[in-house]
């Protein structure tokens, strides 16, 4: 299996999946789909490093998207606690909802 | 053979841009698990297959199993589609989707104005990773562990909470 892909090309591959994220979180008021767009991002980051690995042959972006699927992972088990909370309080999922969150 | 990465990224920009749009929350989470597989795909062409199986496993399987167990719990249904729908008006979605265009085409600006070598695919082996990750990378591994050790207790305190309550208002409903 030896061929060749443009660094660019899988740079903005990465760029633009970032990008659609990013916008779904600034977009969406519903809290899943918000927490959906931030696992897109983070995923869309770790294939950034991934690229950037395989352009130099190095191991060491594999390893950093270990760690980040790690925070992926602890990021969306509490971000879905809380949006349960959310929905315990207000009965809805409406991030704006949150604004009166205490302590 | 480069053309398999094009379609791979293809379908990837196009279901996570369904995903992020749809009103339903299930049918996003099927399109954003068509996105994930699409990017393992391609990260097996970049030649790392111990990451692709990571992807599918953890954010394909144990993220998504995560998602939908949430969206079948809280069971919104038709309301909360109707609500959304609201609130998906062109006018909210302009302005950040402005935003972003512009950000992504300075990213574009400079991604293309460095000479950068065509990646020439050489694939790593898990072996390759495991060494660098558990040799000069241990104390990253520890931090890491510390990390999903703070989700653990995070995620434990806000359920046990929210269990207490919800049993005490069982209870006051049992003997009024």
């Amino acid at each position: 299996m030896s061929f060749a892909i443009p660094f660019e090309h899988a740079m903005m591959l990465a760029g633009i999946l970032f990008f659609i994220g990013l916008a779904g979180v600034l977009v969406r008021r519903d809290s899943i789909f918000i927490l959906l767009s931030l696992e897109v991002m983070l995923n869309a980051a770790g294939f950034a490093l991934v690229v950037a690995g395989a352009q130099w042959h190095q191991a060491d972006g594999q390893i950093m998207f270990l760690f980040i699927l790690a925070v992926a992972a602890s990021e969306v088990s509490i971000g879905l606690a809380l949006v349960l909370w959310l929905y315990h309080w207000h009965k809805t999922i409406d991030i704006d909802k949150a604004s009166s969150m205490r302590g | 053979m480069s053309f398999a990465f094009y379609i791979a990224g293809a379908v990837a920009i196009i279901s996570t841009l369904l995903a992020v749009t749809r009103i339903n929350a299930v049918h996003a989470l099927l399109y954003l698990l068509v996105s994930l597989l699409s990017v393992a795909l391609i990260f097996l062409f970049l030649g790392a297959p111990f990451v692709a199986a990571f992807e599918v496993i953890i954010y394909g399987g144990a993220i998504m199993v995560l998602f939908a167990f949430v969206v079948m719990m809280l069971g919104l249904g038709r309301k909360a589609m109707a609500q959304e729908r609201g609130w998906l008006t062109l006018r909210v979605w302009l302005g950040p989707a402005l935003l972003s265009a512009v950000l992504i085409i300075e990213l574009f600006y400079v991604v293309y104005s460095g000479p950068f070598p065509a990646i020439r695919v050489v694939p790593t082996t898990p072996q390759d990773v495991a060494v660098r990750l558990f040799g000069p990378y241990l104390l990253g591994v520890e931090l890491v562990s510390v990390v999903l050790l703070l989700g653990l207790v995070g995620a434990f305190h806000l359920a046990y909470q929210l269990g207490k309550k919800e049993r005490a208002a069982h209870k006051r409903g049992m003997h009024p």
